[in-house]
């Protein structure tokens, strides 16, 4: 622009394709009192269509396309429903890979973890002491679950801290291997058997590139139930 | 600091991504906003031209900036009414399966403010507060309402800035209509399907319940949830359908997921910038002011990267390993808490970066739990007036301000009038975007003066040291600068006590001043530059289309922000760092 004479410059002005604006122009005491009808009809109106009609019309779209992703993914095994392939889920037993800590509430208040119908993290702030103190809890526990590690093995930070929605069903692929000496003891199966099955169930990254590479507990869950059936 | 190749690498593909849908997205919204035909008008000219007929608008006239300030304002109006009736009949009213009681009046009021202000600060859990009819009609209709108000009132400040002269800037309710039949409801429709296809849900079901293989009781949340996941980032508001947001496995259930949401949240705002461009006739002074705001936005993405993936050096006293395995599958390492395995690090703070350069203020990852430098990178982005792309529309007006700033400090400089797109930036000019400016840390620093001197702004911070400070501090920042992210430990949420009157009171109060004192005077700025014709440039004027006025421009936005805020971040993000570097907890 800076080197355009003032007649180009009012030629680029002439070409907006905005345009100027029509002739008539709303302004003054009266025209206060006409903007009243549209704010209560067009609320009433745009409410229809994008608080009632847009939903229910992807609804029926997501419905009829995708309809096990618009239901929740829900996993069934030997047809009793199981979970939701999205939603972590808690686990206790040796026998099981376990997921990451969660910090959910029940709705009375109580710490209980994966609730799903109150998702929500720790919000537990960097130098807090409470916070340093429960990572060194759930360190204590994890070495006491898992004895067959060899001592020095590093700790998997994602093991020991609680997820953002207290719902994640991923855990990283060192926190899977982490446990695979306890779980190949609990079920009498190989190491490397157990190591096979988490390789097969790793998701990489989106295009190589995007979130991280992981593995999704239930199915994982899933798929060593049924090693030990066949 | 410590970087991946990987976090680097999405950081910049983002931003590529980002500049290949600035232009076409720009093009649709300059022929959108210019009355111009576009492919989808064989089908909405005419349900446009119904909705005028039976509200009585005259597409045809247009208003001076008072009476679409005051349209504006009797829209808003409006329309939080009916969302707090909606929430009080919410137990009486259709599609209510989990049984959700009456929402209580003070959150109902409360969230209203929120929801119709582009703020969504949420002092509730969306699953255990709020019916289906509610979340889509009351919550998702705000989406999408206070996102069209943000664009009209960004149209209209353009038209404002790029008019040879006359009075009026438009007419709100055309623009208003035209936002929401031609871009939002389409590109939500096509976007919510996707997120459907990635796995969030889309029904009406009744809450699942599910026993799980070793006999744990779960109760799985269900409802529409793609449709409202779509506008909530497209229309930069962030209110989650559940508690834990963008976070939570339904909401955002994948990386790729993760990444479009990251994109929606900016595409307005960039696109935006890009009409205006168009709409002044330089294509170029949309890319100045793009440059400038691409700096910004670089740096806070690797500064959170960087402070998050270096972890926290109390963990690794204690032994857990945060080293990232860059060439390897096995972990993202960094500081973990309150985040979720899908996206790590790199795409955590990414999106934490994007939600509060943006006034979107959707999570992905708690704030709270990031390391001291970490959460001050959102903390500054929206301290700086979230004109980073910003909110839709707001952004971009913010951003016009800081501009009109920068040509006067030039103009000081050159000892000339400073003109803005030949626009003459006179005392009246000159006070209106002083007062907008001031506005914000006025409500930002007062209202957390009061949070950490009174009773109940104090029990509410729920982490010790200088932690707490930067609760308090964020949440009224975020509330003032209507984002809606937190610091999310500060117990806002117990109806009944001190903490909840006290914050809902005062937050409802920063969110209004945030949105409205800061609007009229731009409205006012904008009806005043349409009145005044254009000068032609001169050997004197000085050039706003070149990087030489982006970076000044960059300079304003950070020493404004810097001179105000940082004593308050010493005390806070800055003293804690220091004190965590120190082995110090509390």
């Amino acid at each position: 622009m800076r080197h355009t004479t003032p007649s180009t410059a009012a030629t680029t002005a002439t070409t907006t394709p905005e345009g100027e604006e029509s002739a008539q122009v709303e302004s003054g005491r009266g025209a206060v009192l006409r903007q009243l009808r549209p704010a209560i009809l067009l609320t009433l109106l745009l409410t229809l269509i994008a608080g009632v009609l847009y939903p229910l019309a992807t609804t029926g779209a997501a419905q009829a396309l995708f309809p096990s992703q618009a239901n929740g993914s829900l996993v069934y095994a030997n047809g009793k429903l199981v979970g939701s392939r999205l939603i972590g889920q808690y686990w206790t037993q040796p026998q099981y890979f376990h997921g990451r800590p969660s910090a959910t509430l029940n709705l009375q208040g109580t710490p209980t973890p994966y609730e799903a119908d109150n998702s929500g993290g720790s919000n537990l702030g960097p130098t807090n002491s409470a916070l340093i103190q429960t990572v060194q809890q759930r360190i204590d526990e994890l070495k006491k679950e898992n004895p067959d590690v060899p001592a020095g093995t590093p700790i998997p930070v994602d093991l020991v801290t609680a997820s953002a929605s207290g719902l994640d069903p991923d855990i990283s692929v060192a926190a899977a291997y982490y446990q695979i000496p306890r779980i190949a003891k609990a079920r009498g199966l190989s190491q490397e058997a157990v190591r096979q099955l988490v390789d097969a169930h790793i998701t990489g990254r989106f295009l190589g590139l995007f979130g991280e590479p992981r593995v999704n507990v239930l199915e994982l869950n899933l798929a060593l139930d049924e090693l030990g059936h066949s | 600091m410590s970087f991946t190749f990987n976090g680097v690498a999405q950081i910049i593909v983002y931003f590529l991504l980002l500049l290949l849908i600035t232009k076409p997205l720009g093009l649709y919204l300059t022929a959108v906003f210019s009355g111009r035909r576009t492919w989808l008008s064989p089908v909405l000219r005419p349900v446009e031209r119904v909705l005028y007929k039976v509200s009585g608008v005259d597409e045809h006239k247009e208003q001076d900036w008072k009476i679409y300030a005051v349209a504006m304002l009797s829209f808003t109006a409006a329309t939080v009414l009916l969302l707090y009736a909606i929430e009080r009949l919410q137990d009486v009213l259709p599609l209510n399966p989990a049984d959700m009681g009456k929402v209580d009046p003070l959150l109902a009021f409360n969230t209203a403010v929120s929801f119709s202000t582009n703020t969504n600060w949420q002092n509730y859990a969306g699953e255990t507060t709020m019916s289906y009819l509610t979340q889509m009609a009351g919550l998702a209709f705000h989406n999408f309402a206070s996102a069209a108000v943000g664009v009209a009132l960004a149209v209209a400040v353009i038209r404002g800035l790029t008019r040879r002269s006359g009075r009026a800037l438009g007419n709100f309710w055309v623009d208003l209509t035209r936002c929401f039949l031609y871009i939002l409801l389409p590109i939500c429709f096509v976007y919510a399907l996707f997120l459907v296809w990635q796995g969030a849900p889309q029904n009406f079901n009744a809450y699942t319940h599910v026993m799980g293989i070793q006999g744990f009781a779960q109760t799985i949340a269900q409802g529409p949830v793609a449709s409202q996941e779509a506008i909530k980032l497209f229309g930069t508001n962030g209110g989650g359908f559940f508690n834990a947001n963008s976070a939570h496995p339904f909401e955002n259930p994948t990386p790729f997921s993760n990444l479009v949401e990251m994109l929606s949240i900016f595409a307005l705002g960039a696109a935006l910038i890009y009409m205006f461009g168009k709409m002044a006739g330089n294509t170029k002074q949309g890319w100045a002011l793009f440059g400038a705001v691409s700096v910004l936005f670089l740096l806070s993405a690797f500064v959170a990267l960087g402070a998050e993936q270096a972890g926290n050096p109390a963990f690794a006293r204690l032994g857990v390993n945060q080293t990232a395995t860059e060439w390897s599958l096995a972990q993202p390492g960094g500081n973990m808490e309150g985040k979720e395995l899908r996206f790590g690090i790199a795409s955590s703070t990414l999106f934490a970066t994007i939600t509060t350069d943006a006034s979107c203020g959707a999570i992905n990852s708690w704030h709270d739990s990031y390391t001291p430098i970490g959460g001050m990178a959102p903390l500054v982005n929206i301290g700086l007036g979230e004109v980073v792309f910003g909110g839709v529309g707001s952004g971009l007006y913010g951003l016009i301000v800081f501009a009109i700033l920068a040509v006067f400090i030039a103009g000081l400089m050159v000892g000339r009038t400073p003109e803005y797109l030949g626009k003459k930036i006179e005392q009246y000019e000159m006070k209106m975007a002083a007062l907008a400016i001031l506005i914000l840390p006025l409500s930002i620093l007062g209202f957390s003066a009061l949070g950490v001197v009174l009773k109940p702004g104090v029990t509410a911070i729920a982490n010790p040291g200088p932690h707490g400070l930067s609760e308090v501090l964020y949440a009224f920042t975020s509330m003032t600068g209507n984002n809606g992210s937190a610091f999310a430990g500060l117990g806002t949420t117990t109806i009944g006590t001190a903490s909840f009157a006290f914050y809902n009171w005062t937050g409802a109060f920063a969110m209004l001043i945030g949105r409205f004192a800061f609007v009229v005077p731009v409205m006012a700025l904008a009806g005043s530059l349409v009145r005044k014709k254009v000068a032609p440039v001169g050997p004197g004027t000085f050039p706003t289309a070149t990087p030489l006025f982006s970076g000044l421009l960059i300079g304003v936005i950070v020493i404004v922000g810097a001179l105000t805020f940082f004593p308050a971040y010493a005390l806070g993000p800055i003293v804690e760092h220091l004190l965590m570097l120190a082995g110090k907890s509390f």
